[in-house]
């Protein structure tokens, strides 16, 4: 791994990052992914996955949850007429 | 006068229900025992204002005749819990002022009972570490040693209930938060089958690892916590039943599983070698019949699985809807100040290294790998628990290190060697305390783990009573 990729990783992960940090970063990283590497010496047959993975339904009705509607918008950081407002995305 | 350092869960409710002290009596004596050790020790982030209300509510239910197993029992909270109208900052600067605007299931079902929540418990920010020295609000130290760590990342709840600052917690484990501190403090941590206890109202880091579970001061206490908290729950689809797993029956012989193999290796500390040699016999004495197994070492693959969810979680941190929000020149600078400035070392260190093996070219390569042999492991456990019905470890390589010791974050990861497995296959596990162990003069607590088949938390119970007697013996 190069600073390259710590720039590129942190760009998709959308995390400004210092050059002291990438730097710290990137060493962490070689001893890490060299660690976690070993996964590739795994033998594994092929294995069907025993867990069997399924939707889980609720009937469709409409439940009343607790919720404080005043405590989430009073946690937004800008709002107008009850609503979240954003900076313009496009 | 309480006395707190000997009182249990089971003590107190007989006390409580007998008027020999009230629930407000009780939250009084926390408060000023929290008020005497909590600045050294740091294991609250903040303790809530509204205690003595509670305690008073909780007076009424006694009052009534009308208590449950927990009322007035005073609680103490991770701080990644969610309570409607209070502070929930996982121990990160970006959710500093954070308030939950709902309860979590677990904690709805301990208000039901009257239960009182001292505060919240101090952790590795977003549950990521084994020391709480991620945390953005400073190290918890141990009450056994101050110089060290409480472990992690449950380290606050674990340190309140070992230094009689709360009476039970409540804890989260992803890869031994709630048994790695307790061993560290020398508590009982346990850890439910996955799905066994709701995660609602959580905050997720590695979501397909994730349990709620209690912290607390006997194997007993423990059990009567869970069986409060337990239970599918309509909120979370991954809770199971009493039906999802088949009972295991009762034996006569109980056989435990030990992984030699993986014990004896040099990165396991010798006096936690010895200790454990000493349990096995005491279990030995005791009528259980000891068996070589083996077990392979899960690290790799529970980091790259960690590494890859907690990245998809921590992404919801974004600072548009709550939290920290560093205002930038537009939506994406937004983004990438806030999320820059919020996120501690550690969290932004595992969101790059999840975005790295989640990437196209490498996904193959760790996570579908990983996944892979995710299910080859369950599979072997499987076949390790038709020949066995428990299996014993330590529940870490060496007791609690100094703060500031491990720098290196690939040493630390290493600390987790003997918990992860139960998280990677979903298994139910418990750390017990198992003795002391000297180092520099101070006397640190070690802990043994049992870990259990699938929805098999009766056995570990079982175990654990039996366990308890000698050392009580002793």
């Amino acid at each position: 791994m190069e600073i390259k990729d710590v720039e590129a990783l942190a760009e998709l992960a959308r995390i400004d990052l210092t050059e002291v940090e990438k730097q710290d970063l990137l060493k962490d990283f070689d001893s890490i992914l060299a660690y976690v590497r070993a996964i590739e010496q795994v033998q594994i047959e092929d294995t069907e996955s025993d867990i069997i993975l399924h939707n889980i339904w609720r009937d469709d009705v409409s439940n009343q949850r607790e919720y404080s509607k005043e405590l989430i918008t009073k946690q937004f950081p800008d709002s107008q007429d009850g609503f979240l407002k954003v900076k313009k995305i496009l | 006068m309480i006395d707190l350092a000997t009182l249990t869960i089971v003590k107190a409710r007989k006390a409580l229900d007998a008027k020999e002290f009230s629930a407000v009596d009780l939250a009084q004596a926390y408060l000023a025992e929290i008020e005497k050790k909590n600045k050294e020790l740091n294991a609250y982030l903040e303790v809530f204002g509204d205690v003595l209300e509670q305690a008073k509510i909780a007076d009424e239910i006694i009052g009534r005749g009308e208590s449950y197993a927990l009322t007035g029992i005073p609680f103490a909270v991770k701080d990644l819990i969610l309570i409607n109208g209070k502070k929930a900052s996982a121990g990160s600067k970006i959710l500093e002022n954070y308030v939950a605007s709902y309860d979590a299931t677990v904690i709805a079902k301990l208000k039901k009972q009257g239960a009182v929540f001292l505060g919240r418990t101090n952790m590795d920010e977003f549950a990521l570490g084994s020391s709480t020295e991620n945390s953005a609000y400073g190290v918890t130290r141990n009450p056994h040693d101050t110089v060290r760590v409480s472990g992690g990342t449950s380290g606050g709840s674990a340190c309140a209930v070992a230094s009689s600052m709360a009476l039970g917690a409540l804890g989260s484990d992803t890869g031994g938060s709630i048994r790695q501190p307790s061993a560290f403090c020398g508590v009982i941590g346990f850890k439910p089958t996955y799905g066994r206890v709701s995660r609602y109202g959580l905050m997720a880091a590695t979501s397909s690892f994730d349990c709620v579970g209690p912290i607390a001061k006997n194997i007993q206490d423990a059990e009567i916590i869970f069986d409060a908290i337990k239970g599918t729950d309509a909120l979370d689809s991954t809770t199971i039943t009493e039906t999802t797993y088949t009972k295991v029956n009762k034996k006569e012989k109980i056989v435990i599983g030990v992984p030699w193999e993986l014990i004896n290796q040099d990165g396991v500390n010798s006096k936690v070698k010895n200790n454990f040699k000493e349990m096995v016999k005491n279990l030995e004495s005791l009528g259980f019949e000891i068996k070589d197994i083996k077990l392979p070492n899960c690290l790799a693959l529970y980091y790259i699985i960690n590494f890859a969810e907690v990245s998809t979680n921590l992404a919801r941190f974004d600072g548009v809807r709550y939290g920290l929000h560093i205002d930038g020149k537009n939506l994406l600078e937004d983004y990438f100040l806030s999320k820059g400035k919020g996120f501690g070392k550690e969290s932004r260190r595992r969101i790059l290294l999840g975005t790295y093996v989640l990437s196209a070219g490498y996904y193959d390569a760790y996570y579908g790998k990983a996944q892979k042999a995710r299910v080859a492991l369950r599979t072997e456990f499987t076949k390790v628990f038709s020949e066995v019905d428990l299996i014993l470890t330590p529940t870490a390589p060496g007791p609690a290190w100094k703060i500031g010791e491990k720098s290196d974050p690939l040493s630390m990861y290493l600390e987790d060697i003997f918990t992860v497995t139960a998280n990677i296959v979903g298994v139910p596990a418990v750390s017990i305390p198992s003795g002391f162990t000297e180092v520099e003069g101070k006397k640190l607590p070690l802990g043994i783990q049992f870990m259990a088949s699938h929805g098999a938390e009766e056995s570990l119970f079982e175990v654990g009573k039996k366990f308890e007697s000698i050392k009580n013996k002793n």
